[in-house]
């Protein structure tokens, strides 16, 4: 099981890895490719996406036969810590656009902390007030940052 | 030489025992010897998080600074490896397998001594190769011309992607990626906006902070969440009067300190091999000449030495190439580069002569830092205990916070806190799929300089490839792309005999959390 885990794996990685080299090969032949005496801009991309179009029709070709050494169990789906972690920044990008830093720096260390299962929503409230008292005396007052501390709306 | 090598190092101590450059450093040890204690925070992602700080700082301070937090945090993580039995940090892995069964005997505190002791005599070693190698090694390169310096970032590349930890082909192919996130921005000759998919905001490259904070900061966090191995607290209860060894124990320790330091000056040497590399070399060696190899694992002071000591010079090592000739040899040592890059510093061979202050009071700095370490970790062995019991579910939203402002910091703008949020969850896609996203940022680091010769050597050679293995005009560049070659064809072979005989490499056991070394 294990074993067709790491096969399916692999030809996910290799294909992405060859998805990303077509973008960037197709970006690439938009510039200037010029020769390779006189290299234009679309030069290196092109040839380094090809590169990694091989590099992932390797890592995929190779998947069943080679590789194994690292039979690193998948991990178990962790979506609340996966969501949280996500939405911590999230909120400090939509918060400190329209409302300032105090309030982007208190949702964005609540909202992550409840990512961790054993956090309780006290916990959670006392550590994000103490990172936000001491993030803006670290970062407004002492480093001068220049996000507003409170302000509303653009 | 040895006469212009103290003069310049006596220069190095004035620029280093400056107060402001001195507090700079102290800062540093501090924060990464804090790092290095508290479990699930590591040096690569503390110098992402400092590195947007330091923008505004000068450059002497600056790479102090980063430098101190990570040869600081290498203390701080032997502290965590033996009295907890927690490898937080890679190269202090195998020093648990020794380190913790002494604690169990009660005798951690003595471990810790001998570590604070085979720490500063491995450090030492690494900083006295550094004042002779690193000069001698430019005196070569300054010959270098475009051709050359291609060829041998090339090895560079390779030997860090291939021989780092995980599937060698993964680990090129990571760096291929690096070498095209390295692209995007505006092209140096002809302003040509590349790969920014219509964003004004990446014109000017992605922002190094961003990259490495979405892929060792949140791509880690998202990892290591709810992932909490119950830690066993009950031994680490050590004071000051504990540290103290016997002399047997000193006895014991003294050859595998040695050899452990020579190990890992060796290792610091070749790219790719850092001191986790040299860590478990080290330690496999002890084992193999000990009159009783089957002792160790119960509690071996030697083993607890000689990892020790090796790790120590080979991180004070891995600046060797990293300075004189801009080629970095792993992550951090990517991070502390990209550092210099934007401080407007364009790093090689010229570095040492063009910015002495920095390359001397560097050197300098170590042993002032290590000196600083030594006086933190003794007397203040106990405060470092009480932080092993800080929880991770304190430490990552605090750090996200961290990660974000430090990321709006760099210029005022919310668009790279995106940026660097949508890095970290490809990043963290990246982990599921078994890459190890740490040779992204070897690519991206030195992307641009290798395009930029490349280009210029194709200029000169007009447009002949051959000129990488015209031996006659360019021996140098020859043998570098001689060793890239030699490189890619023993991982071949390896491979294949791995498929056909179902041969089996012993690799390196992946530890929690840091991709590094």
């Amino acid at each position: 099981m294990q074993f067709l885990l790491k096969i399916r794996r692999d030809y996910y990685a290799g294909a992405l890895m060859m998805l990303i080299g077509l973008i960037v090969v197709n970006e690439g032949r938009t510039y200037q490719l010029g020769t390779l005496q006189r290299m234009g801009p679309g030069y290196f991309p092109v040839a380094l996406g090809a590169l990694l179009v091989f590099l992932g029709m390797l890592i995929a070709g190779t998947a069943s036969t080679g590789g194994a050494e690292e039979q690193e169990a998948m991990p178990h789906a962790e979506w609340r810590g996966w969501f949280c972690i996500i939405a911590g920044p999230a909120l400090f990008i939509v918060f400190g656009k329209y409302f300032g830093l105090m309030p982007a720096t208190f949702a964005c260390v609540f909202v992550s902390a409840l990512g961790d299962r054993d956090t309780t929503l006290k916990s959670a409230v006392i550590l994000a007030a103490s990172v936000t008292i001491f993030g803006i005396l670290l970062f407004s007052y002492l480093l001068q940052v220049s996000m507003p501390i409170l302000k509303w709306g653009l | 030489m040895i006469d212009t090598a103290f003069t310049d190092l006596w220069y190095g101590f004035g620029v280093a025992l400056e107060p402001h450059n001195l507090l700079w450093c102290f800062i540093g040890v501090l924060v990464g010897n804090m790092v290095g204690v508290l479990p699930g925070m590591g040096p690569v992602a503390t110098i992402s998080i400092l590195l947007p700080l330091t923008f505004g700082m000068k450059p002497v301070a600056a790479i102090l600074m980063l430098s101190g937090v990570y040869y600081g945090a290498q203390y701080g993580g032997a502290i965590c490896s033996i009295l907890l039995n927690l490898p937080c940090h890679p190269p202090h892995a195998v020093t648990c397998l020794d380190g913790y069964p002494l604690t169990k005997q009660g005798k951690g505190g003595t471990a810790l001594g001998v570590t604070v002791i085979s720490s500063f005599v491995g450090a030492s070693f690494g900083i006295t190769e550094m004042i002779f190698l690193a000069p001698a090694l430019v005196k070569i390169a300054l010959k270098f011309g475009p051709a050359e310096i291609c060829s041998l970032m090339l090895l560079g590349l390779l030997a860090g992607s291939t021989l780092a930890r995980g599937s060698p082909l993964k680990g090129v192919t990571m760096t291929v990626l690096g070498l095209i996130i390295g692209i995007v921005g505006s092209d140096i000759e002809t302003g040509t906006p590349r790969l920014t998919f219509g964003f004004v905001q990446l014109y000017d490259g992605v922002e190094i902070a961003a990259l490495a904070l979405g892929l060792f900061g949140i791509a880690e966090f998202m990892k290591s969440v709810n992932q909490n191995v119950k830690l066993d607290r009950a031994y680490a209860k050590v004071g000051f009067r504990d540290m103290w060894p016997s002399r047997t124990d000193l006895k014991r320790s003294f050859f595998p300190m040695i050899r452990g330091t020579l190990i890992g000056s060796l290792c610091a040497l070749i790219p790719g091999t850092g001191p986790t590399i040299a860590s478990f070399v080290s330690y496999a060696t002890e084992k193999k000449i000990s009159r009783t190899p089957e002792k160790f694992g119960t509690g071996m002071i030697e083993g607890v030495a000689c990892p020790e000591a090796s790790t120590h010079s080979s991180v004070q090592g891995d600046f060797i190439p990293t300075m004189s000739l801009g080629i970095p040899g792993d992550v951090v040592m990517a991070l502390i580069l990209g550092a210099l890059i934007i401080q407007g510093i364009v790093p090689g061979p010229q570095l040492i002569s063009e910015h002495p202050d920095i390359f001397w009071g560097l050197i300098a700095s170590f042993w002032v830092g290590n000196i600083l370490l030594v006086l933190l970790n003794v007397p203040m062995i106990g405060l470092w205990v009480k932080l092993l019991a800080v929880p991770y579910k304190y430490l990552f939203p605090s750090a996200l916070f961290f990660i974000c402002i430090g990321v709006y910091g760099v210029n005022n703008d919310l668009f790279q806190v995106g940026l660097t949020l949508v890095i970290g969850i490809f990043g963290y896609i990246l982990l599921l799929l078994g890459f190890h996203p740490a040779p992204i940022l070897l690519g991206f680091v030195l992307g641009p300089r290798f395009e930029e010769n490349f280009r210029r050597a194709m200029l000169i050679s007009r447009g002949d490839l051959l000129v990488f293995v015209d031996f006659r005009n360019h021996p140098i560049a020859t043998v570098f792309v001689g060793l890239s070659a030699l490189l890619i064809v023993i991982q071949i072979v390896l491979w294949l005999r791995k498929s056909k005989f179902g041969f089996r490499v012993p690799t390196v056991p992946s530890t929690p959390s840091e991709a590094e070394g």
